[in-house]
């Protein structure tokens, strides 16, 4: 069993003819994802890689059931998109485009939890099951993913898209496959937030333990730490924490659009100290997430 | 983007907050002649992209038109907080019986914008809220309602507001709301919100910060002379506006937001998240950046030769880590290439000079070919980062791999 995304997983690319589209559906199918439509505004009736194009993400239902939306449309769009997406019936969006006007993530976010629609992102790269399916671009073409992501029982949350990978991959090399590993997305306000994520992977089966990778600004860490302990955690959880040089140059901000330390808030230190004092286990070097997993799947 | 104080006034005054009378200026002449007009007791707060200038001592009050105009020159020019002050605003002196604090903001963990309020202004809202919790109260709402009148006389009795500008205040609030709002501005703040000794309300500082990912729908701030600009917290070195240059050969691909420091190892490392955990990794290995950086996106061959070719050149460096995560859009290959390129160009034999090169993923095994022509050195998906960057720090302190 995983969680997100399985072999029932029905896809529909919102903007699939776009160049990133374009090219992740391709990586998709050929990773045995079922992509089962795209839709481009003004292109129904077009093939991406054979999968068909309509105008509106209703018919994409209708059509092929599909139950799992990407989108990858121009920021102005993508609050659209998403509704779009919601309002069809759509269990879960995974959000792609980055630079998202805050208000309409806003938006978007609380008309989802209205209607009970799951989103992930924005500016998220993905979900990946290993050996089942990869939604969106994470991993990149399927034989890379292949060679990066094995099956097996360690759950990764990332709000880096390109480290969720570089975690796979040194679990990997260190026999330690994976379950599911999700990109949450660089925004300071996402709809799958870490705390949001963990009951999942706390209830799925296959999950033995869990990964966090973490970086400054907001506090998304801290309300995982607070999670986990009014619950009482029961799976182990690895955190790395990026960026602790962050702490010390206030008011920078770096890479995603979450990674800024203001006056005094969102520092990695206070994210580390939340998360010890919360049982969950923090690496000081990033290979000691394999060395540390080991030892908590050993017990 | 941060909006200067005059910036956000003029917007606040456009939307119904009351704001003291006065006028920016760029010369102790117009300082004289505002205050001249304002025939009145003036401030002369310099303007400038920066919190705490009254601590820094640099707001200042003048009695009249030539009190104004001196020390306007003396304000005029001068460094204040990392930035250089061109611009003066020069106000009417206010009569205070009280300063409060009103702002908007996105509460992330919510995910809805929140209100923020406390009968004690003019001081940091976030010290305050750690010293003094109980000081502090905040409102969350939906983005699609309006602030209801009854919760705005709450949040105005919690600011502890006399009965008398009660509705003055809800005004306001809903004022700041509606321009939080309209114009996708991630901060709407009043610090301090001035109750004057005739009870009326005035925003005495202003502060707004806009979304940049919306910029694109906001035209009618550069029609207000509101011009687009990066927000930094100093001025960028000589280093990075060169950097900036670079990036801008064309869009595609990152290699961007390089932050000089004076160490002696060179840093070409990629992306978010990346980045952050090797520069740390190099730190905690007792390592010295030259600087930090971000590459990523799939930037052309050009872009990372020029990028490469100037953090080698900078002055001090004597090393060059590059060292990304496991690739999927970007490609290995012509990283590798510009790295060569660079190298070339400067006549440097990277046999000879000490250079570690950590990188996997898309095209991989045509960059890893590269790189053995050349004889540099490098590191497969074998290595994690974290031992990547142990390498490149003993490779600095002479002990080669």
């Amino acid at each position: 069993m995983t969680i997100l995304v399985d072999e029932k997983t029905k896809v529909v690319v919102q903007g699939i003819t776009g160049r990133e589209a374009t090219t992740f559906t391709r990586d998709m199918l050929d990773y045995g994802t079922h992509v089962v439509a795209g839709v481009v505004p003004g292109k129904e009736g077009q093939l991406v890689h054979d999968v068909p194009v309509y105008d509106c993400v209703v018919d994409a239902v209708k059509k092929h059931d599909a139950n799992t939306s990407v989108v990858s449309v121009p920021p102005r769009f993508a609050k659209d998109a998403a509704l779009e997406a919601i309002d069809a019936g759509i269990e879960l969006v995974v959000v792609f485009t980055e630079r998202v006007p805050r208000r309409d993530v806003v938006e978007v976010l609380e008309y989802a939890d209205e209607k009970g629609t799951r989103i992930v992102g924005p500016n998220s790269l993905g979900i990946i099951s290993p050996g089942v399916a990869k939604v969106c671009a994470i991993g990149g073409p399927a034989e890379d993913a292949k060679r990066a992501y094995k099956k097996g029982f360690v759950g990764i949350i990332s709000r880096s898209g390109g480290m969720t990978t570089e975690v796979a991959n040194l679990l990997t090399m260190n026999g330690i496959g994976q379950s599911t590993c999700v990109s949450i997305g660089g925004d300071p306000i996402l709809g799958s937030t870490f705390a949001e994520m963990l009951p999942l992977f706390g209830s799925d089966p296959q999950t033995k333990a869990v990964v966090l990778f973490c970086e400054p600004g907001g506090a998304m860490e801290e309300d995982a730490a607070s999670y986990i302990r009014e619950v009482g955690y029961a799976k182990p959880v690895i955190a790395f924490v990026a960026g602790r040089f962050v702490d010390t140059m206030p008011g920078t901000r770096f890479g995603h659009a979450g990674v800024i330390v203001d006056r005094g808030r969102g520092r990695a230190e206070d994210k580390i100290r939340a998360l010890k004092e919360a049982g969950a286990v923090v690496v000081e070097d990033f290979s000691d997430i394999a060395i540390r997993l080991r030892e908590a799947l050993r017990k | 983007m941060r909006l200067y104080e005059y910036e956000s006034k003029l917007i606040f005054s456009k939307s119904g907050i009351p704001t003291p009378l006065g006028k920016v200026v760029s010369s102790p002449q117009e300082a004289r002649d505002v205050a001249k007009e304002l025939a009145k007791e003036v401030v002369l707060k310099p303007q400038i992209l920066a919190t705490g200038r009254g601590k820094a001592g640099a707001i200042k009050f003048a009695e009249g038109p030539e009190q104004a105009e001196s020390m306007a020159g003396e304000l005029l020019g001068m460094e204040l907080l990392g930035f250089k002050v061109k611009k003066l605003l020069v106000e009417e002196r206010l009569e205070k019986e009280r300063e409060l604090y009103a702002g908007v903001t996105y509460n992330n963990s919510l995910k809805r914008p929140a209100f923020v309020v406390s009968p004690d202004g003019g001081v940091d809202v976030n010290e305050l809220a750690l010293k003094h919790p109980q000081r502090v109260h905040t409102f969350s709402l939906s983005v699609r309602r309006e602030l209801p009148s009854y919760k705005g006389r709450e949040l105005a009795k919690k600011m502890e507001l006399p009965s008398d500008s009660i509705n003055a205040a809800v005004g306001l609030l809903q004022n700041l709301y509606d321009v939080f709002k309209r114009f996708d501005a991630l901060l709407t703040e009043v610090n301090p919100l001035v109750l004057t000794h005739d009870h009326r309300l005035m925003a005495a500082d202003a502060h707004i910060v806009v979304d940049d990912d919306a910029l694109f729908r906001h035209p009618e701030l550069s029609e207000m002379g509101i011009e687009r600009r990066e927000d930094r917290p100093h001025l960028p070195t000589e280093f990075e506006m060169k950097v900036a240059e670079i990036d801008s050969i064309d869009y595609r691909g990152v290699a961007g937001r390089v932050i000089e420091f004076d160490g002696n190892l060179g840093l070409l490392i990629g992306g978010g998240g990346a980045s952050l955990s090797i520069f740390d990794a190099i730190r905690r290995y007792g390592g010295n950046p030259a600087n930090y950086c971000e590459i990523g996106g799939n930037p052309t061959v050009r872009k990372v030769r020029e990028l490469t070719k100037l953090i080698i050149s900078k002055r001090g460096v004597e090393g060059l880590a590059v060292i990304t995560n496991i690739l999927s859009n970007t490609r290995v290959d012509l990283l590798a290439r510009g790295v060569i390129k660079a190298m070339m160009d400067l006549n440097i034999d990277p046999k000879s000079f000490p250079i570690i090169f950590r990188s996997a993923g898309a095209y991989e095994a045509d960059g890893y070919k590269i790189l053995e022509k050349y004889g540099v050195e490098h590191l497969d998906r074998r290595a994690s980062i974290d031992l990547a960057a142990r390498v490149a720090v003993e490779m600095m302190q002479g002990k080669k791999p």
